[in-house]
């Protein structure tokens, strides 16, 4: 729909946007980005990925060959 | 002065202003922040199962809520449900337009949706005897790139008009459109509350959203191209997001700014799509270059590569417990890895 908008229609919105924006609180990243490593290490624990899945508790695992007999 | 000039003065500097207020709470970066946290082990992950099925390119995938179905959308004109345990197809839902290019699993398991240059969002029903379409939500100019159901009654879509959108699936009509992107939109994400999403789009710009007031609460500049993919971090408080201008970014909501970069000098393929691990800390991005890299996302280092896929990787997903990470390909193959 921006297509619709005449040039000056899309610069007052984005105006409007960042009259908006302007005023919003921004928090210092050394709190934020060390809140972030505190929550993913706590986390890290338990990530199947980072871990890694036993053999037995695998539901992917590849499935066994048949043998015939 | 015209009024047109005036107006972009006063954007220019308010742009000004928010630049200012950005470096002066940018005191460190991701990285250092992060110079403590112990590396993430080198990550080796085998392929545990390839699911052929799809006839043509596979364009993108997503994960039911039971970590166990899946469903996948292929421009053969086919929507293909898995159960990736035993890799057998469940179901499959012929297409009206074979142009797909999402598809979505409802967090309740009864409705998958798909939708592309059709311009249409198209829900299905999987319980009834036979797969019924429920609704085609109809309202955008342009292609559907991206949809996500917030339940069975509510959608949110993003699309090439450059605008999303909130549907009920009741009336089948646009609750809320969130219109302040300039280029088509291309990804969305929803936050882990369901409050708000966070949309990405071709003019380099990822926003985040007020589901219920239909308001854009914050542009994330820095991108220098199409952002193709983007993803809520586990937490909430960041968004990752992946581009063709080749890097992937950490955004962090409450500084309001990029906080680290994901990009090497040796990578010049474009991002297609992005998944993460359960914690966050990996980041796995699927490239133009038929790899999928993964990243540390609190370091910015690569951690390792799923090769495989003899084409574009287009979609990639993570279920919800985590288990594994399911890479999709142009080359009409899915892949299981762990």
């Amino acid at each position: 729909m921006a297509r619709d908008m005449s040039d000056k229609d899309i610069l007052k919105m984005e105006l409007e946007q960042l009259q908006k924006e302007v005023k919003n609180t921004r928090e210092p990243v050394s709190k934020t980005a060390k809140e972030i490593c505190e929550w993913v290490e706590a986390q890290s624990a338990e990530d199947p990925l980072i871990k890694g899945v036993p053999e037995d508790k695998n539901p992917f695992k590849e499935k066994g060959g048949c043998i015939i007999t | 002065m015209g009024e047109i000039e005036q107006m972009k003065k006063e954007a220019e500097a308010l742009k000004t202003q928010i630049e200012a207020a950005r470096k002066a709470v940018h005191d460190t970066d991701m990285a250092s922040a992060a110079s403590g946290v112990a590396p993430a082990p080198r990550v080796q992950l085998k392929t545990r199962r390839t699911l052929k099925g799809h006839l043509a390119k596979i364009y993108a995938m997503h994960w039911s809520t039971d970590n166990r179905l899946m469903v996948s959308a292929s421009q053969d004109g086919k929507l293909l449900i898995w159960d990736s345990h035993s890799g057998n197809k469940v179901n499959a839902v012929p297409l009206k337009s074979s142009w797909v290019m999402t598809c979505a699993y409802a967090p309740s398991g009864n409705l998958v949706a798909s939708g592309g240059l059709d311009n249409m969002c198209t829900v299905y029903n999987l319980k009834t005897p036979v797969i019924k379409t429920v609704k085609e939500l109809d309202a955008h100019t342009g292609y559907l790139s991206c949809a996500r159901f917030l339940s069975d009654t509510e959608v949110l879509t993003a699309s090439g008009d450059t605008t999303c959108a909130l549907w009920d699936l009741e009336t089948g009509k646009q609750k809320t459109v969130f219109l302040n992107h300039v280029g088509d939109c291309m990804c969305l994400s929803l936050s882990p509350d369901m409050n708000s999403f966070v949309s990405g789009a071709c003019d380099s710009l990822a926003k985040l959203w007020d589901i219920r007031d239909g308001q854009c609460k914050q542009t994330f500049l820095g991108h220098t191209s199409d952002i193709n993919a983007i993803s809520f971090y586990p937490g909430g408080n960041a968004i990752i997001t992946g581009s063709d201008d080749c890097t992937c970014k950490m955004y962090d909501l409450r500084a309001d700014q990029e906080v680290i970069s994901y990009q090497d000098a040796a990578l010049n393929s474009g991002v297609t799509s992005l998944a993460l691990s359960m914690s966050g800390r990996l980041i796995f991005a699927g490239y133009d270059d038929f790899n999928c890299n993964i990243w540390d996302s609190l370091k910015g280092e690569k951690v390792g590569v799923l090769s495989g896929h003899d084409n574009r990787v287009s979609c990639t997903g993570v279920p919800p417990d985590g288990m594994c990470v399911c890479t999709g390909s142009w080359d009409s193959f899915l892949k299981i890895w762990n």
